[in-house]
């Protein structure tokens, strides 16, 4: 794997995967809003997302407590009595790594995932970067979120980006790969499904593909997501190599959710409906889906103070 | 002692060629005074069927031909008629019209021809658009040419409502198949003598001599010929407008009523290029 | 490590012994019914619209217009006599005068009323659409009729405009105009044939199609509301004799006519001894050609869109798909995989994709067709999907293998229907596309600029999508080539045909 990607094989990526047409495509997602959810899809939906959630915190002033505390909420949404599923992961820094598999101890079944690879801009040597991720699996990362090295695709420098993947999948050795793809610096769709293949063809089954840090102005969109859940589609059915998904940053509501899950629902498929093949990089959409829980069983809005953790005060 | 003149078979101008009708047919022809002329082909619907096929070979050539080509091919061919205007002028006559008329009536068809090759290049900037769709698409709406145009021309005048009948309809890159005044064909055999010479590719205008009760049916129902532009009464135009339907054809009856009309600047106009002209719209996304 | 370098799979997916992966298109999570519930506030009985009154058929007579998603009674439509229509066109020629009289900014203003009168009454218009004609409520809902208020939009503004139509000319109203309209678009063919000839001045006689009449009907309660003259529009309702005697009425200066193209022949040839002018808006069978190098994902949702929206009761529609060779397995596999998610189903429901078709007649000029393209030897795929028990419904259906010479290739289907034929050149697709009597339309896909405009200007057609597919907007002109009709609707070229020239 770690053999030098050939770069004349790679120089024809974008004639090789194909274009994008990026108002077909934002057609093709507004579709997905229309779809209209009601009752037992919506319950259904709104758990499955819960379990798909990847409970994000990812600030400097993040401490050993504020880890615990994401990772008691990562285990107990809410109350027991809305029956509420776990969320998929955790998602911290790699120096709170430690704390959060301290908080969360064995049997939870909720992931660590840990962002390595200097974070968010990717721009430290590699081996400084690989240094990081093996660090972090040695802390107990279950899953590692890395960055590309999008200055070095947007040079044109493809081989070096996919020979970075390659590394990073092998640093990782039993830890699972979300690859993210910063799509917002990658500006256009063909880029995002060029970088997409880049990625899809080094790493494994049960890795991901991943949009955004959430560090930059514009996250995950159903434009992008559709663009990379087409290329997972592609490949899938080319390789029989399943890669799962993670959209990140900027999915607040449990209605940009539930539109995230249709759009997979229906270029996927059901094979997809499960957090092994897909995420939500987020930290306020939970509370949202819980209150779209809470609203269905007792048909009352709910107030956001209501759940713990909200950051709204108001 | 005078000498013998050497009196030329009038032939109507096909494919580029000067043709006999298929038929062997002719018919005589007298001048005004009632002197035997020439004998015509008296063209049958074999060929307007060869007439069309030889404008069908012409036309995607001619339609490729950019809008500034074909507005110099049409000012060579005023040129041409310009040059020629003593001899058009004296056809004129001899055919009955007065020697002042005539000599108007070349000129007219001179200035119309020029008129129309100047609008060659410019009815598309004032026809077509650009139209501010309300999504993200550019959208354009050109024109086009319809194909092969079909003119019956007006007894008369008989050059200058042939002219005026065809130069509308070819600027855009049309073709024509055109039947010649019937009354007065010969000007129109001179016509076809200097379209030869003017640059014009061979099938874009082509010119059948013959009979109006015999060819309008063909006219009205050949499924290729796409429009009709015609200078005939009402009965013929209720027969070309049934036959026209079987294939959704364009057809339009030329306006002039009286024979002097045709001089007037109202038959110059850019709605008559308009009228052998399709609008076509091309929707494109805007986006990286 | 995988080559890029080609766009064939660079390892065979399946392998000996093992299937060919697969998505699972199942029911994990499977949407509940989510129907459109407000309000269509239908009356049981509709009359004809004479002289802005609502005014009893002198024929007595009244017919049923069905729910063609459960063959439900909806309505009582008045049938129209040709009594009726001569009262019709009196009150539009009375009105003419004054109408035409009135000055632009005035004229204007009833159009600007009517467009927000009709936005103000939006869901209740799109549900009455729905369930008079058959069409999913998203489409009736986010298509039709917005795009019909956007037409009165337009067209309002160019009323106090008309100086800037037609440069060297001024333009004058016709007089009285005679419309008859198509069942696959009621509120929107009306739109599009009534705010142009008003905002020229015009006065109108409007029948809409027989299937189909409650939204127009609708509309004159609009027409009432924005208190427009009297006459100026006027709606007699009935079957095909109705047309004919809107057609044939000595009173209108021109007929507007969208609909079938044996019906537009038979129209020319009622017209032939007239001077009425004529616009004819016909059938279509357009190529959709998609290229090798062309953004694959989106043109499959362009050909789906092509072909099945509004249950491919579209005269435009993408019915004949050409792919080009080196994508065809790929853009057929994609394809399949497309269709096993579109629903089908209950009109009103909001997530339905396809609904009913529109008559049960028409269901049957379908299921004729489609068996016809099994007997010529196409191979037919139809998702299995559940149909409702009643009411007229069919499957989405492709057939691939299809060649020029098949009737599936040739006729217009007029329904869910998509014949799928393959080229290897430039220069063969645009043949094949060209390959018929009909222009109305044509889509191409293909990332190469130079591609798309060559092909745009190659193909007969009125309007062409490049990288998209039926796309309408009031200032695009509409129309076809050849014997899809002629005369445009929409833009300036379309309301120049509602306009004498002075």
């Amino acid at each position: 794997m770690l053999a030098k990607s050939s770069s004349a094989a790679l120089r024809r990526l974008f004639d090789a995967v194909g274009p994008v047409d990026a108002v077909g495509i934002e057609e093709r997602v507004a579709k997905y809003g229309t779809r209209s959810i009601k009752k037992n899809a919506k319950l259904w939906g709104l758990k499955t997302a819960v379990s798909m959630v990847d409970l994000t915190t990812l600030e400097g002033k993040d401490t050993p407590g504020k880890v615990a505390s994401l990772c008691r909420k990562a285990v107990q949404p809410h109350d027991a009595d809305l029956d509420v599923p776990r969320v998929a992961a955790v998602c911290v820094y790699p120096a709170m790594v430690r704390h959060a598999r301290r908080a969360l101890g064995t049997g939870t079944g909720v992931k660590i995932a840990s962002v390595a690879t200097a974070f968010p801009s990717g721009q430290a040597p590699l081996e400084t970067r690989l240094a990081e991720v093996r660090a972090a699996v040695a802390d107990g990362a279950d899953e590692i979120d890395m960055v590309i090295n999008r200055g070095a695709f947007l040079a044109g420098e493809f081989a070096a980006v996919q020979d970075e993947i390659a590394a990073v999948v092998e640093a990782c050795g039993p830890a699972a790969l979300k690859v993210i793809l910063e799509v917002s610096e990658l500006e256009t769709y063909d880029n995002i499904r060029a970088a997409s293949f880049l990625a899809l063809q080094v790493i494994r089954p049960g890795d991901f593909i991943k949009t955004s840090t959430g560090k930059t102005s514009l996250n995950a969109t159903l434009g992008n997501n559709q663009v990379m859940i087409d290329a997972i589609r592609d490949h899938y059915l080319d390789t029989g190599i399943a890669i799962g998904m993670k959209p990140a940053g900027g999915i607040r509501t449990a209605k940009q959710a539930l539109t995230f899950l249709v759009a997979v629902k229906e270029t996927l498929g059901d094979a997809w409906l499960t957090n092994t093949r897909y995420r939500f990089g987020a930290s306020s959409l939970l509370n949202d889906l819980l209150r779209q829980l809470a609203k269905e069983k007792s048909g009352a809005y709910q107030a956001p103070y209501y759940f713990s953790e909200a950051a709204e005060s108001y | 002692m005078s000498r013998l003149p050497v009196t030329k078979t009038p032939k109507p101008y096909v494919g580029g060629a000067f043709i006999r009708s298929e038929s062997g047919r002719t018919y005589p022809l007298a001048d005004a005074a009632g002197a035997f002329f020439a004998h015509l082909p008296q063209c049958t619907r074999k060929d307007l069927r060869n007439a069309v096929e030889a404008a069908a070979k012409a036309g995607p050539g001619w339609a490729k031909r950019t809008a500034y080509n074909r507005g110099q091919i049409l000012y060579r061919l005023a040129e041409m008629l310009e040059a020629r205007a003593e001899e058009m002028t004296a056809v004129l006559v001899r055919f009955g019209v007065a020697r002042a008329a005539a000599a108007r009536e070349v000129a007219a068809a001179v200035d119309r021809l020029v008129y129309y090759a100047g609008w060659a290049d410019k009815y598309e900037q004032v026809l077509g658009n650009v139209n501010p769709v309300a999504s993200p698409h550019f959208n354009f709406t050109v024109t086009e040419p319809m194909g092969i145009v079909g003119v019956v021309a007006p007894d008369a005048p008989s050059l200058l409502g042939l002219v005026s009948l065809v130069a509308p309809v070819i600027v855009s890159g049309n073709t024509v198949v055109a039947l010649a005044s019937e009354a007065t064909p010969y000007p129109a055999v001179l016509l076809g003598e200097m379209l030869a010479t003017s640059d014009l590719p061979g099938g874009v205008v082509n010119l059948l001599t013959g009979f109006r009760r015999e060819l309008v049916p063909t006219f009205a129902t050949h499924a290729h010929l796409r429009a009709l532009n015609a200078a005939v009464g009402p009965e013929d135009a209720k027969a070309l407008r049934l036959g026209a339907a079987d294939s959704i054809k364009r057809v339009r009856i030329a306006g002039a009523a009286k024979p002097a009309d045709w001089l007037s600047a109202r038959e110059e106009s850019v709605y008559a290029i308009r009228d052998f002209l399709e609008f076509k719209t091309t929707w494109h996304p805007i986006g990286a | 490590m995988p080559t890029l370098a080609k766009k064939t799979p660079s390892r065979p997916a399946s392998r000996p012994g093992r299937p060919a992966p697969e998505l699972i298109f199942g029911d994990l999570w499977p949407f509940d019914p989510a129907p459109e519930t407000a309000d269509p506030k239908l009356k049981p009985r509709y009359d004809l619209f004479i002289g802005g009154r609502f005014v009893v058929p002198q024929t007595g007579k009244y017919f049923d217009s069905i729910n063609p998603a459960n063959e439900k009674k909806l309505a009582e439509i008045a049938l129209a006599g040709p009594a009726d229509v001569d009262a019709a066109y009196a009150a539009a020629a009375k009105a003419a005068g004054p109408w035409a009289r009135l000055p632009g900014r005035e004229r204007a203003k009833y159009l600007f009323r009517l467009a927000r009168l009709l936005q103000d009454r939006a869901r209740e218009f799109a549900v009455a659409e729905t369930l008079d004609g058959g069409k999913p409520i998203k489409e009736s809902r986010d298509f039709d009729v917005p795009m019909a208020a956007a037409h009165f939009f337009y067209h309002a503004g160019w009323a106090d405009k008309l100086e800037y139509l037609a440069p060297g000319r001024q333009v004058a109203p016709l007089g009285v105009v005679g419309q008859v309209i198509p069942w696959n678009f009621p509120l929107l063919m009306l739109a599009w044939k009534i705010a142009p000839a008003l905002a020229l001045g015009n006065t109108v006689v409007l029948k809409p199609a027989e299937t189909t009449s409650i939204t127009c009907l609708k509309f004159a309660e609009i027409i009432q509301e924005a208190g427009l003259p009297s006459g100026v529009v006027n709606f007699v309702t009935g079957a095909g004799d109705v047309g004919a005697a809107v057609v044939n009425h000595p009173v209108p200066a021109k007929i507007a006519f969208t609909g079938s193209t044996d019906v537009g022949k038979i129209i020319m040839r009622a017209l032939a001894g007239t001077d009425k002018k004529l616009t004819l808006e016909l059938g279509g069978k357009a190529a959709n050609i998609v290229f090798d190098d062309a953004p694959l994902d989106q043109a499959v949702e362009g050909i789906v869109n092509g072909i099945f929206f509004n249950q491919g009761h579209v005269c435009c529609a993408g019915s004949r798909l050409l792919v080009h060779e080196p994508v065809a397995d790929a853009v057929l596999a994609k394809l399949k995989r497309r269709l096993a998610v579109l629903k089908v189903g209950d009109p009103l429901d909001k997530n339905t994709d396809i609904g009913a078709i529109n008559s049960a007649a028409q269901l049957q000029r379908i299921r004729e067709l489609v068996a016809a393209g099994e007997a010529e030897g196409a191979e037919l795929f139809q998702p299995a999907c559940r149909l409702p028990e009643k009411g007229f419904y069919f499957r989405p259906t492709l057939f691939s293998g299809v060649s020029m010479s098949h009737r599936i290739a040739r006729e217009e289907i007029f329904g869910p229907v998509l014949s799928i034929l393959t080229f290897r050149t430039v220069e063969e697709a645009v043949e094949k596309a060209n390959n018929t009597a009909y222009g109305l339309s044509a889509g191409v896909w293909t990332d190469k600029g130079s591609r798309t405009l060559k092909l745009s200007t190659e193909l007969k057609a009125g309007v062409v999508w490049a990288n998209t597919y039926n796309k309408f907007d009031p200032t695009s002109p509409f129309g076809g080539y050849k014997e899809s009709g002629f005369g445009r609707e929409g833009g300036r070229q379309g309301l120049l045909d509602y306009a004498k020239l002075t």
